[in-house]
């Protein structure tokens, strides 16, 4: 099976998963083909790709047509964490004037070329499977080079954080403190970690499905200002996400 | 007669960007480091935020060393409150980062740069023939990502850092029962000093000014001052009056340069040339076993510096683990107040500074924030330069081989500088 795993706008956390996976590393790589991993071998075999890894937004117009040729070369095309599935930390220029941006940053903001928006892979090419998280947890992406190896892709987990808190038995940081926690809107993966050391989730797995974000903003007590900021996080690009975020910044009105 | 050679992308470094060299045999026309990687503007979509969402929000600048940043951050805000960090909570911040460094340094070890010194494409292809040394380093990997997840919650963007310390300590026996696999892992990070030291490395000496931090009494991780073997001694507020970020055409990362003074070098090298006496006795005793001894200026012999490196963070984790109480509480109350703070520590790659001015409501005005990668662009292509007559006497493959393989010296994080290298030699 041939391998793919391609970068755009992102912070190579998602794709270093992959070459976390030490204890597979090694096997992983006598059953599949890494014909296109850049950042961890010179070696390169042309498509087509029977799976395509794809990490990062779409921020370019060079890499709006990247990602085209990288569907057009691949079997399953796989996209893997929040900047490819919701746009990332950087979708938060979504939400105000890029140039203003850029000459935040850059002396001479003519040089860079940049799209105004950070858009998720979905918006560019149709996507086989979405694997959510900032960054990515281990398994579900060892499972989804498994189910690759089969001719198939996984059927994933979609409930929420909450529940994956509840599983692991740990004292509800909201009911008991009062700590504002999108735990109840958000995606299962992460294994429940910020409430089990006490903190309120901040939602690196974005919103899950069918969520209702609007009846947990008037449980969750914190400014508007500070909640609207809660949502604005890795995961802003994904509506449900954004939604809230305007809500708030009404009732801030 | 002209004569171009392009390679579409420079492998085993994290991120995007293009390297070209121009001349012919004798006379070296242009060299330039291109760094693609498509901005992601973090100081912008810092303005506005909560001080507090500093050391979150700046993690995701790079899934490599993100703990660097968020430790960056904290020393920044810290300043700014005037609040001291108890000796407890600092100490598992530099156990933190000890398991940061190991992952880090393994990871661009025996991934990225030993490939080059034996001559494979990669690790996977290395493993077949060198199968020991490959599941060393992996394991030895792995217990510095085991080291982030026992303490920061997950090993990518952990989950357990604030302002002023930790969101909950992690209990003594979760921390001591690392033990074993740390005592394994000096002993590891020894044998691959000694294992590296008789690699052969090609001649080169540069004159780098070197750039690192300094602590009073320890090797630097976590704040001290900055000083440079061109004898520069500043406090961290002072950064920003002696060095200065440069926006190039070509590239979408700053470069760093020294005022009045140019490029210079900050990481592994810098670093030990720079603290060869705060070195423990670990890491002292066999980096003379191996012969290495500072000044050392070769860029390739970085890959021994790093790996001295691990043998003394795999020290210091025995004997923080050791040691180690849960911090009560586990994080210093602090409020915000307007003004200015300003923080650098030591990331696997290098002196990593942040600048915050704060409004009274806690919401960041402005941020700068300046990576390793950045700093060292200019010495990158000066190394560049320096090889370029060799490079245009090999032929293509063997050139851009050795080409890539010299910015693997300085193991570059593009992601954190702004994506990948696209080489291309052009010969007149």
């Amino acid at each position: 099976m041939k391998v793919a795993v391609w970068k755009f706008a992102s912070c190579d956390g998602c794709q270093l998963m992959l070459l976390d996976c030490e204890r597979e590393l090694l096997t992983l790589g006598e059953v599949v083909e890494f014909a296109h991993f850049p950042e961890a071998s010179s070696a390169r075999v042309e498509g087509p790709y029977d799976l395509s890894i794809v990490e990062g937004s779409i921020t370019t117009a060079h890499d709006a047509e990247q990602i085209q040729r990288v569907r057009r070369e691949s079997r399953f095309l796989v996209a893997i964490g929040a900047c490819a599935t919701a746009g990332g930390i950087q979708a938060l220029r979504n939400f105000r004037d890029v140039q203003g941006f850029l000459e935040a940053v850059y002396a001479e903001p003519a040089y860079i070329d940049t799209l105004a928006a950070s858009a998720p892979i979905s918006e560019h090419v149709s996507v086989d499977l979405e694997l959510r998280g900032c960054p990515i947890a281990r398994e579900p992406l060892l499972e989804t080079i498994r189910a690759a190896l089969r001719g198939c892709l996984p059927r994933l987990a979609t409930d929420s954080v909450c529940m994956e808190c509840k599983r692991r038995g740990t004292v509800c940081v909201m009911v008991a403190h009062g700590t504002p926690c999108l735990g109840p809107v958000t995606h299962v993966g992460c294994g429940a970690l910020c409430p089990s050391v006490g903190r309120g989730c901040y939602g690196c797995f974005g919103p899950k499905e069918t969520v209702n974000v609007a009846a947990l903003e008037g449980h969750l007590e914190a400014a508007p200002e500070a909640i609207r900021r809660l949502f604005l996080n890795f995961n802003a690009g994904a509506p449900a996400f954004a939604q809230a975020a305007r809500d708030e910044a009404k009732h801030r009105g | 007669m002209k004569r171009s050679i392009e390679v579409d992308l420079l492998s085993r470094v994290e991120g995007t960007g293009a390297l070209t060299i121009r001349g012919q045999a004798g006379h070296v026309e242009e060299v330039t480091l291109r760094i693609m990687e498509p901005p992601r503007f973090f100081e912008a979509l810092l303005q506005g935020r909560g001080w507090e969402e500093a050391p979150d929000i700046t993690a995701r600048i790079c899934g490599l060393c993100p703990v660097a940043y968020q430790m960056s951050a904290c020393h920044a805000m810290e300043a700014l409150a005037g609040v001291e960090i108890p000796a407890a909570i600092a100490a598992l911040r530099r156990l933190l980062y000890c398991g940061e460094w190991i992952a880090s340094h393994c990871a661009h070890m025996f991934l990225l740069h030993l490939p080059d010194f034996l001559g494979y494409p990669d690790l996977i292809a290395m493993a077949r023939e060198h199968g020991e040394l490959a599941r060393r380093g992996l394991r030895m990997k792995q217990i510095g990502n085991a080291m982030m997840r026992a303490i920061g919650g997950r090993e990518v963007h952990p989950v357990n850092v604030r302002l002023g310390g930790f969101y909950r300590a992690p209990e003594r026996e979760a921390v001591q029962a690392m033990v074993p696999d740390l005592e394994w892992g000096l002993q590891a990070a020894q044998e691959t000093v000694e294992d590296f030291a008789r690699l052969e490395y090609q001649d080169m000496e540069r004159d780098y000014e070197f750039v690192s931090l300094r602590e009073p009494e320890r090797y630097p991780i976590l704040g001290g001052r900055i000083v440079s073997s061109g004898g520069l001694d500043c406090a961290v507020y002072e950064f920003e009056d002696r060095f200065e970020e440069r926006q190039v055409p070509y590239s979408t990362a700053l470069h760093s340069v020294l005022r009045g003074r140019g490029h210079y070098l900050c990481g592994p090298l810098a670093r030990i040339n720079l603290n060869f006496d705060r070195l423990g006795p670990a890491a002292l005793e066999v980096a003379t076993r191996a012969g290495f001894t500072v000044p050392c200026t070769n860029p390739f012999r970085a890959l021994l510096a790093r790996a001295i490196e691990v043998v003394q963070a795999f020290d210091e984790a025995v004997a923080l683990v050791r040691d180690y109480v849960p911090p009560e509480p586990a994080h210093v109350p602090m409020e915000p107040r307007q003004g200015r703070g300003c923080g650098a520590t030591e990331a696997p790659r290098g002196l990593l500074y942040h600048r915050y001015d704060v409004a009274a409501n806690g919401l960041i005005e402005e941020a700068r924030i300046v990576p390793p990668t950045s700093q060292n662009q200019g010495s990158m292509e000066d190394d560049l330069r320096v090889l370029a007559p060799r490079l245009l006497e090999m032929d293509d493959e063997a050139a851009r081989r050795q080409a890539e393989w010299a910015i693997r010296n300085h193991d570059p994080c593009i992601s954190c500088a702004t994506h990948f290298l696209d080489l291309r030699i052009e010969r007149a």
